[in-house]
């Protein structure tokens, strides 16, 4: 076991860091992309589960059903392998989108992230109490009125904790878009095991940068939570 | 684009190399889903105890494994797993070379991650026990064995069914990631398949279908057991 440790060359994973860190940009900018639009159709998606109309009701009832029920990876090759093995659509403009591996990966996370933040949007809305969508009415507040001030804030701050369980794993997820010939930080920690044979070190150094990503992320979740839920400050 | 014709059974097709790749799948899961549950319980039990060197080392790994994508678990242990096998056995005087087969290397690194998930499950289900059972067991003189087994134990596999089930949908899904390490499981038969008939459409669409179907049945078997664990109470 001491040698085990011992071989773990420190000199070895600190350089890997370096080489590592330089594919922290194209991890981030996957999220930076895939996250926002993913929230905001989330969003859209869990307003039309739960609406009235059933055709788009049932329709996403079944895209959700099919996204949560296969694996990420298997969505990642079916678009980056299987959408391009079609002949229509290489020779349609999305396949400008298409060919790059990044865009593939940002399709992927996207409609992977949509499927789950939707069903934890829909659990935030229907656990509105009645009482507060009923003095809204009262109020005289429209629809949409209704949707801005009342439902959306108390639904989004409710599921804060469980949405943010979801960035973290999307986080984590975009490890998957390696194996798309994506060079983000799995793929050069895969990139520099193959030229070192030394595995340990390259996947060590490539974890601490994901762990401290992570860390950003409860951060900046918790901070969130903390300005949108004023009435569950303890010091106050 | 589509080639369903190859998926038949026989030399032909497909069809048996992808039943049997599921039901690898399932044996991997099913397998790294028993080896989690125990390392959970171990877990939850370093965590539980008033002892702040095993609540660290708890604590440290489930931290870590949860905040370090799958992905990159999945390698260390594919790559790395050997060197600590042979540094292990080399304690123990044995210095051949060793080589753990692709099943073994899978089984034990999605169990990693999922123990993680399964220890905060078990964890929480435990604290839901109210302690005057615990007390009320001491009481009549049962001794810590049975009042794990007879007490503990049933209450908790009740609460914390529900999540249980959650985490084997998490861990079913996750052994997709196995196929990096050449294990024929679902993915990996989907793209041996797809390379051979040049349409991954067809072979990636069949293993959607059959991790939908996986996850459908074993979720309808997780309904009826929670109805069956929560007979008598009203929740």
């Amino acid at each position: 076991m001491i040698e085990f440790l011992n071989s773990i060359q420190n000199s070895l994973i600190y350089k890997n860091f370096f080489l590592i860190l330089s594919g922290l940009d194209n991890t981030i900018l996957l999220l930076l992309i895939s996250l926002p639009l993913g929230f905001v159709l989330a969003l859209l998606f869990a307003l039309g589960r739960v609406s009235k109309i059933i055709l788009l009701s049932r329709t996403i009832a079944s895209y959700i059903f099919v996204i949560r029920g296969t694996p990420l990876l298997v969505q990642i090759y079916l678009i980056y392998f299987g959408l391009g093995s079609v002949k229509f659509i290489r020779e349609s403009f999305l396949w400008y989108a298409l060919k790059e591996p990044f865009w593939c990966g940002v399709i992927a996370l996207t409609i992977n992230t949509v499927a789950y933040g939707a069903e934890i949007f829909r659990g935030g809305i229907q656990s509105i109490e009645k009482s507060q969508v009923e003095s809204g009415l009262s109020l005289g507040f429209g629809k949409f009125l209704l949707l801005r001030k009342i439902i959306l804030p108390i639904a989004i701050r409710k599921v804060l904790p469980s949405y943010g369980n979801e960035l973290i794993l999307m986080v984590k997820a975009t490890s998957l878009v390696s194996l798309t010939t994506y060079m983000e930080m799995t793929g050069i920690a895969r990139k520099i095991m193959a030229k070192t044979f030394a595995p340990v070190e390259a996947f060590i150094a490539a974890g601490i940068l994901y762990l401290f990503l992570n860390f950003l992320m409860v951060q900046f979740v918790k901070y969130l939570e903390w300005k949108y839920n004023p009435h569950l400050r303890l010091n106050n | 684009m589509f080639k369903f014709d190859k998926l038949v059974f026989g030399d032909a097709g497909w069809g048996d190399e992808f039943l049997i790749a599921t039901l690898m799948t399932l044996l991997v899961s099913i397998l790294s889903m028993g080896l989690g549950l125990f390392l959970a319980i171990i877990t939850v039990w370093a965590k539980i105890i008033q002892n702040r060197i095993t609540r660290f080392i708890a604590n440290f790994y489930t931290t870590v494994i949860r905040g370090v994508p799958e992905l990159l678990v999945i390698y260390l242990i594919f790559f790395g797993g050997n060197a600590v096998v042979m540094s292990i056995a080399k304690v123990f005087g044995y210095n051949k070379y060793i080589e753990l087969n692709a099943l073994t290397i899978a089984t034990i690194a999605i169990a990693v991650i999922s123990a993680t998930y399964s220890s905060e499950v078990l964890r929480a289900s435990y604290l839901a026990i109210s302690k005057g059972q615990i007390e009320a067991a001491r009481a009549l003189g049962m001794n810590k064995f049975s009042i794990f087994f007879k007490v503990i134990s049933p209450q908790v596999i009740r609460h914390a069914l529900p999540g249980i089930g959650n985490v084997w949908q998490i861990t079913l899904k996750d052994t997709s990631l196995i196929s990096v390490t050449g294990l024929v499981e679902i993915m990996r038969q989907s793209r041996i398949s797809s390379n051979v008939e040049h349409s991954p459409l067809t072979f990636l669409i069949t293993a959607a279908i059959l991790y939908l179907c996986l996850t459908t049945i074993s979720g309808r078997v997780f309904k009826t057991l929670e109805v069956n664990y929560s007979k008598g109470f009203s929740t």
